[in-house]
């Protein structure tokens, strides 16, 4: 994780710089006198956590956190226990650090901020396995949810497409590569410049052509290695 | 009253002297300027940039282990925000204590 550290007092910004080296989780990518020259930097750079004074001549902590649009994880670093109510009132606001800091006490801040980037990264991820479950179509002016794995396969048709599925059959007006795109490339593999199939719909392979349910489709000579690749040969 | 001492500095130092010497460096650097800004406000009776200076000292009186001293200082920012400065005597031996210690 890397951090600014924003105070108007150079013992306070020394202080925490030495306290994120001994962590060794955290990297100090700048400091900042004044609020107003880091909302500056942060417009224009990517940090994942701000160490925030709050009290600070002319523009306050809690005046920097209100005007950012998307403020990164905030952790406030102050004198005074009197704020901790209205601190966190903001979301950004993750930990609240009364000065001086000790370091068991900055190590167990890490420890917070470390669980908070680790619970948000798997809600990432469970929320794209679930997206990647099911694909929305345009058809008729209606958008159809469509279970992936129900796919047998897809196949060009000029400025549209048709999704087979066990089902139904969709005509969809797009491409293939843009379907080819949305599809799992674990379950989906392209075997002509007109057909993307669902891997673990195959029934047989002969020569140049492939057994979907009741259908036979062409395998071109360029995509037959690939394909081949990916079956479990015995 | 009270010494000052470098307690904290050292565990938070964990033997690193860079660290040492310049949190001292800055330290000696600021707490004179920092002193002296606020025996100016106090003079001019404009008690609330007073309380802003002994808020900002406040934070030196803990890197220096003076527990006591911290909350004396508290007490007297609290007070001068309510424009009253019966603790000023108080806070002006711990500076001075502090002075002393840190040789500038």
């Amino acid at each position: 994780m890397n951090c600014i550290i924003i105070d108007d007092d150079a013992t306070a910004r020394l202080i925490i710089r030495q306290l994120c080296n001994n962590s060794k989780q955290i990297t100090v990518i700048e400091e900042f006198e004044s609020a107003i020259d880091a909302i500056k930097y942060l417009n224009s750079n990517n940090i994942d956590i701000v160490f925030l004074d709050i009290h600070m001549p002319s523009f306050s902590g809690f005046d920097f956190i209100q005007t950012l649009k998307s403020p990164p994880k905030i952790v406030l670093t102050t004198s005074d226990k009197n704020f901790a109510l209205q601190a966190f009132e903001y979301e950004c606001v993750v930990d609240y650090l009364v000065k001086p800091i000790i370091k068991e006490r900055f190590e167990k801040s890490i420890h917070k901020l470390l669980s908070f980037e680790e619970s948000k990264i798997a809600g990432k991820d469970n929320l794209s396995k679930e997206e990647s479950n099911f694909i929305y179509v345009s058809v008729d002016r209606r958008l159809i949810k469509i279970n992936i794995p129900d796919i047998y396969f897809v196949e060009a048709k000029g400025d549209y497409i048709s999704i087979k599925t066990a089902q139904k059959n969709y005509i969809v007006h797009s491409t293939l590569k843009k379907i080819e795109e949305k599809l799992p490339s674990s379950l989906f593999i392209r075997v002509h410049r007109s057909f993307v199939i669902n891997i673990s719909e195959i029934v047989d392979i002969e020569d140049n052509s492939v057994v979907i349910q009741k259908s036979v489709i062409p395998i071109s000579r360029s995509n037959k290695g690939e394909l081949m690749k990916r079956l479990n040969l015995l | 009253m009270e010494t000052p001492n470098l307690n904290y500095i050292k565990e938070l130092s964990g033997g690193d002297l860079a660290f040492e010497e310049s949190i001292l460096s800055v330290l000696k650097k600021e707490f004179p300027e920092e002193c002296l800004l606020f025996k100016k406000n106090i003079h001019a009776k404009n008690y609330e940039e007073s309380a802003n200076n002994v808020h900002k000292i406040k934070h030196k009186i803990s890197i220096l282990g003076m527990s006591k001293s911290l909350k004396i200082a508290s007490a007297f920012e609290n007070e001068l925000r309510k424009g009253e400065t019966k603790l000023n005597s108080d806070f002006l031996k711990i500076l001075d204590k502090i002075h002393v210690y840190l040789g500038c």
